[in-house]
């Protein structure tokens, strides 16, 4: 019973490195901002979510439980507001009338999002 | 990498931003060598409040760098030979993390060992920091206070100039169109305010202190700056108080240690505030650290809002 435990842990925290780096991917391949807020946004929360719960069912019964668990709303709460935030932003900087998608003149004022 | 993108970049709001994320490496490698204390130190103070005050002056100084005309080379090679030198120099330290090299040989063997029976507190940092080199801290905290008047001196506004401007300059206006920051920072800031007084107080059995406290406390403030405005904040703090705050902290550091004086012994000795030199110690290091926090805080807010008021002086549009 504790061997699952162990193996649920470690393959979620496998899982949410895999999302973070899928979301790193989608980074560069997208050819928008808006593309590239929608791939980070949704699965660096998701990745990081589920780390937080595979390092949850690790740690057992204890003070590093509440800690987690207090981390894992306060990411869920925020990093989508983030997101939000930027991508609105960037709509208001840029109106996103762009019938071409690849030569975006949302790229190339250099928005404040985290790509580069 | 990151700091030759910093440099060649011309866009200086990007530079800003890749330098947030320098500090994102850097509070990271910190923690990778285990030294937590000064990694939540870089996160709270070189990524929050230092890309926020750089942001704001960025709202004054426009966006795009200089194309500067001249290339100095000489300055380069000047820089470049004088950095192999010190690199060279390096060559001749002791191998990272050896346990023979003499930064852990003399005195840090002696922390570890004696430092918990001696003050009672369990996070080393904590104890070395406000007890062992207790003249350290003072220092800092004094160079951060002076850094606060230095400030205050040169872009002072008064407080009538910030509450009139507050309402009509579009720069520090509420931010009433964006619903949902809004929601999530009223959501946030107490949670914020209250995780900054756990890290002050803290300090103890885990990592913390003065320092990190009063600059997530800062930013706890400044965050309710930017979603409701100016004016809203300074009916809570007026800039007399932040400047009677800043100096409290100071005050009570030294104090401390002029407390210690008047008992006939050495400056900053915190074994006779107590009848027990433990307890004695615990309630030197809580007082220190309380005005350590209380300080950083002021400050670091009283710069923000200089910086602002700088701002809405010269009236100039984003």
């Amino acid at each position: 019973m504790i061997d699952l435990l162990y193996i649920l842990a470690i393959s979620l925290i496998f899982l949410g490195i895999f999302c973070n780096l899928a979301a790193s991917v989608g980074l560069f391949y997208f050819p928008d901002v808006y593309t590239r807020m929608h791939a980070t946004g949704v699965v660096d929360t998701l990745g990081t979510g589920l780390i937080l719960i595979g390092l949850m069912l690790l740690s057992g019964w204890g003070n590093a439980l509440g800690k987690l668990l207090l981390i894992l709303l306060f990411t869920l709460l925020t990093s989508p507001t983030i997101s939000y935030v930027l991508a609105n932003t960037a709509l208001k900087r840029v109106p996103a009338d762009t019938n071409e998608g690849s030569e975006c003149p949302a790229n190339s004022e250099g928005e404040g999002s985290s790509n580069h | 990498m990151t700091v030759f993108v910093i440099i060649s970049l011309r866009d200086l709001f990007a530079s800003i931003i890749l330098m947030g994320v320098y500090g994102l490496f850097s509070a990271s490698f910190f923690a990778l060598m285990d030294a937590v204390d000064v990694a939540l130190t870089e996160a709270a103070v070189g990524i929050a409040v230092s890309i926020l005050l750089l942001l704001s002056t960025l709202s004054f100084t426009g966006r795009a760098e200089k194309k500067s005309r001249q290339k100095p080379f000489l300055a380069l090679i000047i820089v470049f030979f004088t950095g192999a030198l010190l690199v060279y120099g390096t060559f001749d330290l002791p191998p990272f993390g050896s346990a023979t090299s003499p930064a852990h040989q003399h005195v840090a063997s002696y922390y570890i060992n004696e430092s918990y029976g001696e003050t009672g507190v369990a996070n080393l940092v904590s104890s070395v920091l406000a007890s062992y080199r207790g003249f350290d801290t003072l220092g800092e905290l004094v160079v951060i206070f002076t850094a606060g008047v230095g400030v205050i001196s040169l872009l002072s506004t008064s407080q009538k100039a910030l509450k009139t401007n507050g309402t009509t300059n579009k720069l520090v206006a509420p931010m009433t169109t964006h619903h949902i920051l809004r929601i999530v920072s009223k959501m946030l800031i107490p949670f914020i305010m209250l995780y900054a007084l756990y890290v002050q107080f803290h300090s103890d059995f885990g990592p913390g202190g003065g320092f990190q406290a009063g600059a997530i406390f800062a930013s706890a403030l400044i965050l309710y700056t930017l979603m409701f405005g100016l004016q809203a904040t300074l009916a809570i703090t007026s800039q007399s108080w932040l400047k009677f705050f800043a100096a409290l902290g100071v005050l009570l550091f030294a104090g401390t240690g002029i407390i210690s004086m008047l008992q006939q012994h050495n400056y900053l000795n915190y074994n006779v505030l107590a009848s027990d030199p433990i307890q004695g110690q615990h309630l030197g290091i809580l007082l220190v650290e309380l005005g350590v926090g209380i300080t950083v805080t002021a400050v670091l807010f009283q710069l923000f809002i200089s910086f602002t008021g700088y701002m809405l002086n010269i009236r100039r549009p984003a």
